[in-house]
């Protein structure tokens, strides 16, 4: 589904990723861990496509056709999810005006009638019900006066929304109370489809006793330095990163 | 965000011309020609005599210079004062000139009755003249009197006299006393005590004729315990010259009353080189005279070049209510000075300010606004909120808003903020799906929610619609 290869990005002239090599395929989920600045927020900015950052060599392949040379609405519309880390407010902007916007952005490009609102108030009801979320929620404005653990959910709903082949989530546990995380986690292992995949990006190991992944890999200044199994995140809370980090300084 | 920067020519859908057959007086503005205005519509001698006053007040005064407004001189005798579509006989639809039949259509303004969206009375202005005010009988079987200015002088002439100018003096203002002197329709109201108007009042004026000026007088009275909801709307052709509108609203709530007065400015702005547009300098103000009575201003100013304007209310009867809501979005080369005046003079006196201010291209916009609580009042609150939201480098947002307060009981809150687009905003949306356009449309119209909640429903519609097809100019 998502091939990167040699990824390299920087921003303001400044070098964040070094060379990212990363697979994805239909019906994985990959956590991606590191210490704080080693470039994983980056990485998910960089799938999105957010122009701040400057790709300078590399590629990335999503679905066999050329990432990169893609819009942001454009990956957006062919799949690419973001669970931001810090959701945006737009006051005045009920969260449902947003969604039926966002929904049949994607419907049109991929060719669809927009839904009728009685079909689209029916599924944002369904959908707040796979993630427990508040309907009521949908009626205040996006984001805004959230608490932290609401906009968090509220980035699952839209996941839920929009049915994304791949969705990144950014530091998604950040913030969150045991009882949040566990919503979060639920609804995002509830959404988990054969034909979809997950990129978690993650400090801590905790959200992964939720989510388990198929594959971890570590960040660590800019380059992908380690990869394995569920097991290394329960290695990298009792031991840290410096085991992993020492041989990588010391090569 | 470097899209956003360029500007382009907005989508100015009303920007025809209709070839009307004209009567013009000729151009220039003496003393003979305020004669000549008053002559042409047979008015009474005291009318004229109030005109030749307000001329001679004018002649003393200067163009005032304070806004915020880069205003480029205006020739005054190279402006037409006067110009109508010939009259026919007889005054049913079947003698208005088609063509101006046709020009309303296409403004969305039917004139036919049974065409008019249902529970809206129009009166329709077109350069000088009044041309069809719908539901008339209808409206009079309540005692609702809704005519034009020049129909209301000659059949109501006490109601005139007794409420015209009372609110705004000839000697208020330079473009009052302009608009004194020179003023050739516009629309007339009254509701009498008790009755709740059913449907909405409203004016449409256009600007039509070259070099032509438009100068209106609307009155609005509502009397003990009536209530009225009164929308305007405008438009203009484009061209390249600078065309005058100045006009003057006056509204009269006695005790218990209610006015609603709503509207949605769409002069034609001029091009994106700041090229022609309607230099719109207008006086708008309530009295709310009566004990508890209500007078309520929204705006949506997305049109003219140049915008001076500042409904107000004067508050004094007690526990009276004035509300002041506004969006003044501009583009290009706008400028618009606009924000209101509350004069808390009764006691426990309420006002409440929303000012919203969008900025976008080139243009520059500023919010004024006065709070002033005379001695007599006690027990006053005040809130205003000013919010300014700026898109692109080149524009500016300004406000000047002034506290008067001569009586220490009073609550004055003001609230203001400045924002931009965020770039964190717009890749928001873009990662949702939604295109820049349509982001920068959708985080206007929150912006804006609170003032156009309170539009009636078709033209929350209308200014939603209005506010989008400004941003097209700015978000290429």
């Amino acid at each position: 589904m998502l091939e990167i290869k040699g990824l390299k990005a920087s921003v303001e002239g400044k070098e964040i990723l070094k060379g990212i090599d990363l697979k994805v395929e239909a019906g994985q989920v990959h956590a991606i861990m590191g210490p704080n600045g080693s470039g994983k927020s980056t990485l998910a900015s960089v799938l999105a496509g957010r122009d701040k950052f400057e790709v300078t060599g590399g590629s990335v392949m999503f679905e066999g056709r050329d990432l990169l040379a893609m819009s942001v609405e454009q990956r957006a519309c062919e799949g690419v999810f973001l669970g931001f880390q810090y959701p945006v407010e737009i006051p005045g902007v009920s969260m449902a005006n947003f969604m039926k916007l966002a929904v049949n952005q994607k419907r049109k490009y991929n060719g669809q009638e927009p839904l009728s609102a009685a079909a689209f108030l029916k599924m944002m009801r369904s959908k707040s019900e796979v993630v427990e979320i508040d309907a009521a929620l949908t009626s205040r404005s996006v984001n805004e006066g959230f608490s932290g653990g609401e906009k968090k959910r509220n980035e699952i709903f839209q996941m839920a929304m929009l049915e994304p082949k791949l969705s990144i989530l950014d530091e998604t546990d950040s913030g969150l109370d045991i009882d949040a995380l566990r919503v979060v986690a639920t609804g995002v292992t509830k959404l988990k489809r054969p034909d979809n995949a997950t990129i978690v990006i993650t400090h801590y190991q905790r959200l992964l006793d939720y989510i388990v992944p198929d594959f971890v890999h570590v960040l660590y200044k800019g380059r992908i330095i380690h990869t394995g199994t569920k097991e290394l995140a329960l290695e990298l809370e009792s031991r840290g990163y410096d085991w992993l980090i020492k041989d990588y300084d010391n090569e | 965000m470097d899209e956003i920067l360029e500007g382009r020519d907005p989508e100015y859908k009303y920007g025809f011309t209709s070839d009307l057959d004209m009567e013009y007086f000729p151009k220039g503005l003496s003393e003979e020609t305020v004669r000549m205005i008053s002559l042409r519509k047979g008015e009474p001698e005291w009318l004229l005599e109030f005109r030749l006053a307000a001329f001679a007040v004018w002649k003393s005064m200067k163009m005032p210079d304070w806004a915020h407004l880069n205003v480029p001189p205006i020739d005054f005798d190279d402006i037409t004062y006067f110009a109508a579509p010939k009259k026919r006989e007889g005054k049913s639809l079947d003698d208005i000139d088609p063509e101006l039949l046709k020009t309303f259509d296409k403004l969305g303004i039917p004139l036919e009755e049974q065409k008019v969206l249902a529970g809206v009375a129009v009166d329709a202005v077109i350069d000088s003249v009044s041309v069809k005010t719908t539901f008339r009988d209808e409206l009079s079987k309540k005692g609702i009197i809704f005519c034009s200015f020049s129909e209301a002088v000659k059949e109501y002439p006490d109601l005139v006299r007794k409420y015209m100018a009372k609110v705004v003096p000839p000697s208020d203002n330079y473009f009052a006393a302009l608009n004194s002197a020179v003023f050739s329709d516009g629309s007339f109201c009254y509701i009498p005590q008790g009755v709740r108007c059913p449907m909405e009042l409203s004016t449409y004026f256009r600007i039509n004729a070259a070099g032509t000026g438009q100068f209106e007088r609307t009155l609005i009275v509502a009397d003990k315990g009536a209530y009225v909801s009164y929308l305007e709307g405008c438009t203009a052709p484009m061209r390249d010259e600078n065309q005058l509108h100045a006009a003057i609203v006056e509204i009269i709530a006695e005790e218990d009353a209610e006015v609603k007065y709503s509207t949605v400015q769409n002069w034609y702005p001029g091009d994106k080189e700041g090229l022609g547009g309607v230099f719109n300098f207008v006086t708008k103000r309530g009295l709310c005279r009566g004990d508890r009575s209500r007078i309520s201003w929204t705006q949506v100013e997305t049109g003219s070049a140049i915008t001076w304007k500042y409904p107000s209310c004067i508050l004094k009867g007690d526990d009276s209510y004035g509300e002041f809501y506004s969006v003044a979005m501009t583009g290009n080369r706008q400028q618009a000075d606009t924000g209101t005046k509350m004069i808390h003079i009764g006691k426990r006196s309420k006002s409440r300010i929303v000012s919203k201010g969008i900025s976008a291209g080139r243009s520059q916009n500023s919010y004024r606004g006065m709070v002033k609580v005379m001695p007599s009042a006690e027990g006053v609150r005040n809130f205003s909120q000013c919010d300014s939201l700026l898109i692109g480098p080149d524009c500016g947002a300004h406000t000047f808003p002034l506290i008067d307060a001569a009586n220490s009981s009073a609550v004055i809150e003001h609230e203001a903020t400045t924002s931009k687009i965020g770039e964190d905003q717009l890749f928001y949306c873009n990662q949702r799906g939604i295109p820049t356009e349509d982001a920068v449309g959708l985080i206007v119209n929150g912006y804006a929610r609170e003032v156009l909640d309170k539009l009636p429903m078709e033209f929350a519609v209308e200014a939603q619609k209005l506010l989008a097809i400004t941003l097209e100019g700015s978000v290429g």
